[in-house]
This record gives structure tokens, sequence and C-alpha cells, in this order.
């Protein structure tokens, strides 16, 4: 078991033809995941590589191959179309790579793609892999194993270093979530653990946060309140300069500065194991399996 | 992207926000003229991207054009929080009753811009928030159907009592939602707005911030850049397509990915040093953005040492190696290097390196605990 895909996963590629798009699928088709469909308007009845068909829309991938995951890795004025399209064709999981997608976007996609009952992670994240079965998005297939360790992510390079760790040190993963870092993204913390609480595969989990919001804060309530499985959390930024500040309104609205301070003391209350340094997870993850 | 109090000031206007007149200034005989221009009482705000400028001093009243000229004196060229002050806004003062908050902020836990807004504005917004949380009131906006007449007029009894002001003051709601959404904003704020004796609501500060995503589809707010108000390392590296903040310490870091930058910089604190700056090469790994990255760090006096922690996911970690080669060759470095490579394509880099002399490792824990070292080392 794993959570949101698997080896059954059939994964539709939007921007397969582009420079990101086409190197990536051929990554992913390397690494086994079912790449069935590409999207690329105007080149549809092409094939890519010879062997995945492409159709001019989303709607007709999804009907003539039966997709279910769509990855996106469309340029940035264009992505949010990309996520509404593919939700409005009935794919379930999106999963939205593309970096720097205008934030404004974002807040039109997220209430579209909810009333269409579809899941969407990112944008501007690494996607996810169930080690050994499937990877959608660009996490480096090469330092993961199977095992069971869920691991969610706001960040991309911090979470290959923590994977990179867990599987050198014998620990492998059930799945690895990358969410993203924007303000507005599809997939919370807390959905991923959810998630993996209910996965039965999954005994423990590695969570990496990042300062800025109440994300962490609230995944940390919800580990308290809902969680049977340990749960590691570790925060980047501990040292980062505090200014940056956005107005005054960035204060008021969450009440909190977001610190690293502030997360890792919710943590702490948590019940939660605190990784100080990345490396930390992996006694802290041997001695909670 | 900041922009000025003028610049912001200059959208609301264009909406119909009521806003006092004013103009810019660079010397202190534009301010004469302005506030002669103007006429009675003037205020004279320093125009940098930094907060709490009427706290520095920034922020002065004049009661005539000379004095308007000596009060402009000693705000242009002035520093606010390291920022050199280059221009004036000298604008009519109003007459104050009284002071009220309106902002929009993107809200990451309803994901939606958000109005908040208070009867108690002025410059201690904040504390109110804490320690008078009921003088403000949120309204989230659903960005299918927009700012609703009766939700800005919710807004407006909220501030006023008075059924002309708070009308006045949701249609200023409604201009400042146009301003926030037409500019691609992640920030807008009037604050004060204030009404007069005479009863008008005006506004009589305005902040905006820009989200650098919406840049490139409006060359028209972009244009509003100020490189003049910006830090020159960091001005530098936006250049160069990277992202680069300025810090106290002296171990340099050069990191692809900004999550694996932050916890370098922790570590590096964790391992007893202080890190010089954050510096995130990004994704895509070009040898120019390593050559880039060099010389913003090597810029500064203050860096003893050098770490380059890169896990190689897109960015492979031959470019970043071929990079470091090109970098050393053109500016040969005059403090110790160490270097932390893994991922993709790890084996050529690591033969390029050798063969131009460089040493590598792929653990992170030990090449912070070596550049600590050396920077505590060089910095005797």
């Amino acid at each position: 078991m794993s959570i949101y895909i698997d080896k059954t996963s059939r994964v539709l590629i939007q921007g397969i033809t582009g420079r990101d798009g086409s190197f990536h699928a051929r990554q992913m088709r390397e690494y086994g995941t079912a790449v069935v469909a590409g999207v690329t308007p105007g080149k549809g009845g092409q094939q890519f590589d010879g062997a995945v068909p492409i159709f001019d829309t989303v709607a007709d991938a999804v009907e003539q191959t039966k997709a279910n995951v769509s990855v996106i890795y469309v340029p940035p004025p264009f992505a949010a179309d990309a996520m509404m399209e593919a939700a409005e064709a009935g794919v379930k999981l999106i999963v939205c790579i593309t970096e720097g997608v205008p934030v404004l976007d974002m807040t039109r996609v997220y209430p579209f793609v909810k009333e269409h009952g579809a899941r969407l992670i990112g944008p501007n994240c690494p996607g996810l892999i169930t080690p050994g079965e499937s990877k959608v998005g660009i996490i480096p297939g090469g330092i993961c194993t199977p095992g069971n360790v869920g691991v969610v992510s706001r960040s991309g390079t911090l979470t290959y270093e923590v994977v990179d760790q867990l599987t050198r040190a014998g620990i492998g993963q059930s799945t690895c979530v990358g969410i993203g870092g924007d303000p507005i993204n599809g997939t919370s913390f807390i959905d991923v653990l959810e998630a993996f609480e209910k996965d039965p595969k999954t005994k423990a989990i590695a969570m990496m946060g990042e300062i800025g919001g109440t994300d962490e804060q609230e995944a940390a309530r919800f580990v308290c309140d809902h969680m049977k499985k340990p749960v590691i959390g570790f925060i980047a930024g501990q040292t980062a300069p505090p200014g940056r500040r956005m107005g005054h309104a960035g204060a008021i609205i969450s009440g909190s500065a977001g610190t690293a301070a502030e997360k890792l003391e919710a943590f702490e209350q948590a019940g939660m194991g605190i990784a100080r340094r990345p490396k930390d997870f992996v006694e802290l993850l041997k001695a909670r399996l | 992207m900041n922009i000025h109090e003028y610049q912001a000031k200059e959208i609301l206007r264009r909406e119909g926000v009521p806003i006092p007149p004013g103009e810019i200034a660079t010397t202190p005989a534009q301010v004469e003229q302005i506030a002669r221009r103007l006429g009675g009482m003037v205020v004279v705000k320093a125009q940098v991207h930094a907060g709490g400028r009427g706290k520095a001093g920034g922020v002065k009243l004049a009661k005539t054009p000379a004095e308007a000229a000596e009060v402009g004196k000693k705000i242009i060229g002035m520093h606010i929080k390291g920022l050199p002050v280059e221009k004036v806004l000298v604008t009519a003062a109003a007459d104050i009753e009284t002071e009220a908050y309106v902002g929009i902020i993107i809200d990451r836990a309803s994901k939606r811009a958000v109005f908040m807004v208070s009867p108690a504005g002025g410059i201690d917004i904040e504390e109110v928030a804490v320690s008078d949380p009921d003088k403000i009131m949120r309204l989230p906006v659903d960005p299918r159907y927009g700012l609703q007449p009766f939700e800005a007029m919710r807004m407006g009894f909220f501030l006023y009592k008075d059924v002309a002001k708070a009308r006045a003051a949701a249609r200023i709601m409604q201009q400042l939602y146009r301003a926030f959404i037409d500019s691609g904003a992640s920030l807008a704020e009037i604050n004060p707005l204030v009404t007069t004796p005479a009863g008008e609501v005006i506004a009589v500060d305005a902040k905006m911030v820009i989200d650098d995503n919406e840049l490139d589809r409006r060359p028209d707010i972009a244009a509003l850049r100020d490189e003049s108000a910006e830090e020159t390392s960091e001005l530098q590296a936006r250049r160069a397509n990277l992202t680069f903040i300025k810090l106290e310490g002296n171990v340099g870091c050069v990191v692809n990915g900004a999550g694996l930058a932050m916890a370098t910089m922790d570590l590096v604190k964790y391992y007893g040093g202080e890190p010089a700056n954050f510096l995130d090469i990004g994704g895509s790994s070009n040898p120019e953005k390593v050559v880039n990255a060099l010389r913003i760090i090597t810029a500064d006096p203050e860096v003893k040492a050098i770490l380059f922690n890169i896990f190689g996911g897109i960015t492979r970690t031959d470019d970043v190696a071929n990079g470091i080669v090109t970098a050393t060759r053109q500016n040969p470095l005059t403090v110790p290097l160490v270097i932390r490579l893994t991922g993709t394509n790890e084996q050529v880099a690591l033969k390029i390196l050798a063969e131009n002399g460089f040493a590598a490792t792929n653990d992170m824990d030990d090449a912070v605990q070596k550049v600590v070292a050396l920077a505590k080392g060089g910095a005797k």
C-alpha cells in the first residue's frame, strides 16, 4: 500500500513535448511509471518517443486512455488553465510542478478543483513517488527505496537530502510527497498526514516544514488530536533573518510571525520528535520503527 | 516586488481613491517648490522600501515652504534600515479627525484575498490585533464574484456609524480591491484611512506589494521597479536569476533549492558558525549561475570561507562543477572553498573537480563542520 499513487496509476503529462515535460516524461517511464498519454494542444495524433499517444485536450486523453493522474509541466502563465482543464476532464489527482504561478490565479483554481472532487498537489512542488511502483514529478528515483516511512515536505531538494539519508541508513519509504511552498497550494500537511495515518503500510512519518505561515502549527495540532503513528518534524529557516515582512497585514492575518521557534514549540507540544539536523531523522525514526 | 508609497498612491488615484495631492522631489529646492505650489502645511515623506519610516525620522510636517526645504534637506540622503533615501513625497497635510486601517492580503488559510479593516488605524495596528482583536474585521472575498456592495458596506459600517462616511469607505474598498486584482498584488494597504473635520474620507498612506510571478504579464507594473532602492548584492543576484539575501556571518553559502539553503544555514549555525548569506541557485543548472554566485559572495569582505551544498535533482552536479572551475579560473579565490555535492551526474562532477585540484565530499554534515572550522581559522 501507499498513498495517492501506486503501480496501477495511469499518468498523463500536460506539456509532454516541452523541455522539462519531455525530460521528466522519460525519467518517469524509466522508473516504471505507467505514462499513458501526453497533452500538447496542436500535437494531437502524434506519438511521444514512439510509445505515448499525444492529445490536443485533456478530455480526449482521459476518454481514450483512462488516465487518472495528471502531472503538469506547462509554463506559469498557462498553469492555472491546465489545472482547471484536468479537473474538468475528471482527473482525480493533479500534480502541478510548474514554479511561478501567480497566487491570484490560485485563488480561482483552488475552489474550482475542489468542486470537481479532485486532489491537487502543488504548484511549485517536486511531485510524489511511491518507491518501486510509480513516480509522478521530478523526485530522483535513485535516492528512494521501498519501505514504511511516509515523507511529506514543503521543499524539493531538502526532501531529497532527507530521503537520501534515510535510504543510506536502510530506512525505506512508503510514499514521499512534496506539497510545494507557494502561499496557496492544493494539498496541505494535514491532508497528507491524514492519508498516511490511514495507510497500513506507513508506520512513521517524516515531515519537513519551513518558516512562514501557520501550516506546521496546524499540522502539529492535527498530529496531537488525530494521529497514533509517530511523526518526526524538522523546520528549515531557524537562522533566516526575521524582516521581509509584508506590511502589517501579514502578521495580523495569521496572528503569528511564522518563526522556526514558534513551529518547533508547536511540534514539541504535540509530542512529535524533533530533528534538529536532517541527519537526526535517521536515529529518531529507527527508535520508533 | 515592493513599490513606493507614491507609486501605490498613483495606482489608487487612478481607481478614484481620494488622496491628498503630492509630488516627488529629489532635492530640497524641489521640495520647496512643491510645498509652495501645494500651499499650506505639507508632509515630507521618505520613499524607501522599509517599514517604520516615521519612527526613523523619515516623515516630517512642515508649515512653510522654507521649513519644507529644511526638512527635505534632512531626509534626502538619510539612511533608513540601511537603505539610502533618494526621493521624498511632498504632499498636502490632511486635517485628521480619525484614523482607520484598511488592508487586503492573500490569506494562506482561507486561500483567498482577505480584507482586514479596523477603526483603530495608525502605526500601532499590529498591537491592536493582539490586544483588541474585536476591533479588526476580516472578510474573505470569493474570487468568482469579487467584492459585493453589501460586503463593502458591512465593512464601511464597521469603521463609521455615519452612513455617508460608511458609503465613502465602502467605495474606497471597492476601488482598493480593483487595484489589488488589476495590479497582481499580494498586499494592498491604506493606513491610515482618515476622516477630516469636513467629513471627507481620504487615504493618507498607501502600501502595495506586487506578486513577482505577475510581472511578466504586467509590464506597466514591472516598470515601477526602483532598482536604486534595492541592496546592491541582492540586485545583482536578481539580475543573474539567483535568490540572495545578505546576512551578518562569515560562511558564504551556495545551495540549490530554498529549503535546503535554509537547512544549510541552520546547520552552519548548529556547528558553531554564522552564515554570511542565503543563496539559492535554483533548479536549472547553468554554469554561468555558479560564476555569478561566486562573484556576489566573494564581493563581501566578511566572507572567510565558502560552502557549496548541491543536491542534484534537476540540477546537474557536473554543471555546478564546471561553474566552480570556470569561476575560480576567472577570479582566483582568496578564501578556502568546501564542496559538497551529490545526486545527478555526481561521478562526472567529482572527476571534473579532482582534475582541477578540488576535493569534494558527499556528506552535508562533514562539509559544514569543515567550512565552519575554516571560517574560524581564517578569522584569526
